[in-house]
């Protein structure tokens, strides 16, 4: 389990920082959701890995976190999840208005040959 | 009047919610409603800052009443009061300015800064972590849609290096901020501050790189070198209302970093005290330097006042990796009087402009490298030309933004860069005794002193070049467009004639700001 967390956020994030380092807007939004997804993976595994258990209290378990999983990670994640989405959208209006300024799907407007 | 530190966040978001259905071609309802909010705004922080000054503990409200490590708190000490004050003040001054031309240039422009002051002033009230990153997505959000205001090719192309590059910071938050809670279990910032003393060895490690990694994206904000280079171009294409609002935006990276590296690595941090201050004043270092390479070289005047922005974060950055608490009262000071002028200057900056050919800037300084043929001829013209009222109260405003960015006297940068001055040459207090200076705090006179004198040169240059220059026609200002600049410049004029009690004030911060035990106690208080 931890391995498997452990090398999808490694490879997601290893994408998405080569995909940021691309010349093109296309490949810059795409990398910027891979990390995007590393990164809520990495809040997700902040909070252990308890499996099976639930993130709320049953009434007479209180008190006894070995019987609940954190649930504020999760809740953490829900939040960065919304908000990601948000600006994600934002920022793909603001690809599509440079293409059609410019022409091209360069990040600088026009490439080093245009 | 327990309700009153809500009111910063509460007020923004009614208005700009408001403004967003509502139905007003001409947009007077719009803007009536949001210098009304400025202006509300305004007085609440005032009455906040009042509140604080009065010294005892720090104003904290529970958000649904829920007891601290639980619920999320505002907290309102002397810090944060300050920090309200200033981005009312620039806020209202950015309105007034954008009310002639620039809030129809694009929609929904006055519901956008509204959410942008909300923003602003939600991260600085908030006293946790998660809390904050919130907080600065939403001014995030409304600084993009803002950036782009008035739209055009130079805009959305800064403004898609300017979003990517915070999307990519923020994303470095949110490792950060997990990584803390994975290791603290805790995102309350005063709960953080007394948990961290206590941690054992073997965690210290992962909190460490934690807070480091969230201090990059504060300093991604902050345009720390290498950092930075996103801020010239995204301020110089910005509309001026806007970058005049931008100009306290790349002070709440500082802000925070003020907060958290004291309250979480001061003195009482045990093994981890002093955390970073090492970096920041290195990294703070070459910003100045790079700041004022750069404001040597630029032609352009909105560019002067993005590299001027790039100087006062770097000294700021210094002055706090310095580490004591008179630098950082000096500091406090700097900050509130470069923010005031750095937000007149691209005020002023549009006024100067008007009517000017483009690349006039390029060919003044072709001119200039080359000489000028034709100059010989006016030699024998004595009789001179009249200076305009018009030119007159812009070079005067001109000059006074000189000043306060340079830091030279009579006006308020002077106070706050010699209070600094005064800190570093007098490691111990004044009059303890000479103390050696460690080269770091050389190195740190230095960079004040020369990035001064840079700005000087750069800003003795551009104003020759544009107040001087007799080819150029009279630009028409209205009085609403000059007035802001005049409130802001007012206001450091006002800051210097009452130098001791902003002094006093500031150093009741730096002091609370260094002894962060009052700050814990008031927040870990259980609920009455």
């Amino acid at each position: 389990m931890e391995l498997i967390l452990a090398l999808s956020i490694g490879v997601l994030g290893g994408s998405g920082v080569w995909l940021l380092m691309r010349p093109r807007t296309f490949q810059l939004i795409i990398g910027l959701l891979l990390l995007s997804y590393a990164v809520n993976l990495f809040i997700f595994s902040m909070g252990r890995f308890p499996v099976g258990r639930p993130p709320i209290l049953e009434p007479n378990t209180m008190g006894d976190p070995a019987v609940f999983a954190d649930p504020l990670p999760q809740a953490l994640v829900l939040t960065a999840i919304v908000i990601g989405f948000a600006t994600t959208a934002l920022f793909l209006v603001v690809m599509m208005a440079s293409r059609g300024l410019t022409g091209g799907d360069h990040v600088d407007g026009r490439g080093p040959g245009q | 009047m327990q309700h009153l530190a809500i009111l910063p966040i509460a007020l923004p978001l009614l208005a700009g919610a408001v403004m967003i259905p509502m139905e007003d071609q001409r947009g007077r309802v719009r803007a009536g409603l949001g210098i009304a909010s400025a202006v509300a705004l305004l007085v609440v922080a005032v009455l906040l800052a009042w509140q604080a000054s009065l010294g005892g503990p720090a104003q904290v409200y529970r958000l649904g009443n829920w007891p601290a490590t639980f619920g999320i708190v505002l907290v309102v000490d002397r810090l944060s009061a300050l920090m309200l004050v200033l981005t009312a003040v620039l806020g209202l001054a950015a309105l007034v300015f954008s009310l002639t031309r620039w809030q129809r240039m694009g929609a929904h422009f006055h519901a956008l800064f509204q959410f942008q002051l909300m923003g602003l002033n939600g991260a600085f009230l908030t006293g946790d972590l998660f809390n904050l990153f919130v907080f600065f997505e939403v001014l995030l959000a409304a600084s993009y849609g803002l950036a782009l205001h008035g739209s055009g090719v130079a805009r959305v192309k800064a403004g898609l290096h300017y979003i990517s590059i915070n999307l990519a910071a923020s994303l470095l938050f949110l490792v950060g901020v997990s990584m803390i809670y994975g290791v603290a279990g805790t995102l309350n910032m005063a709960d953080l501050a007394s948990r961290i003393p206590r941690m054992a060895a073997e965690n210290r490690l992962l909190l460490e790189a934690g807070a480091a990694i969230l201090g990059m994206a504060f300093l991604v904000k902050a345009a720390m070198w290498p950092f930075g280079f996103w801020l010239g171009p995204t301020y110089a294409a910005a509309s001026p209302p806007a970058a005049a609002i931008f100009s306290l935006m790349s002070k709440v990276g500082i802000y925070a970093i003020l907060r958290l590296s004291l309250l979480l690595f001061g003195e009482e941090a045990g093994a981890s005290a002093g955390f970073g201050g090492g970096w920041l004043l290195a990294g703070g270092i070459l910003t100045i330097g790079f700041g004022a390479v750069s404001v040597l070289a630029t032609q352009d005047l909105s560019r002067l006042a993005g590299a001027c922005v790039l100087i006062s974060s770097g000294t700021l950055l210094a002055a706090i990796g310095a580490g004591q608490v008179a630098v950082t009262g000096g500091a406090l000071i700097y900050l509130a009087s470069s923010a005031l002028g750095i937000g007149a200057l691209f005020l002023l900056i549009e006024l100067l402009e008007r009517g000017r050919e483009i690349g006039a800037d390029v060919l003044a300084v072709t001119l200039e490298a080359f000489g000028d043929g034709e100059a010989e001829d006016r030699e024998d013209d004595e009789v001179g030309t009249a200076i305009p009222a018009t030119m007159a109260i812009l070079g005067l405003s001109f000059l006074c933004c000189a000043l306060v960015l340079a830091g030279l006297p009579p006006l308020s940068g002077f106070i706050g860069k010699f209070a600094i001055l005064t800190g570093i040459l007098n490691p111990g207090g004044l009059g303890r005794g000479p103390v050696a200076l460690s080269p770091g705090g050389w190195a740190l006179l230095a960079a004040l002193l020369l990035s001064g004198f840079a700005t000087v040169l750069a800003m003795a240059r551009a104003g020759i070049r544009s107040l001087w220059n007799t080819t150029r026609s009279v630009p028409v200002v209205g009085v609403v467009e000059i007035a802001p600049v005049l409130l802001l410049l007012g206001l450091c004029v006002a800051m210097t004639a009452a130098a001791g009690p902003v002094t006093r004030y500031m150093q009741a911060t730096a002091a609370s700001l260094h002894a962060p035990q009052d700050y814990v106690r008031s927040v870990m208080v259980p609920r009455p």
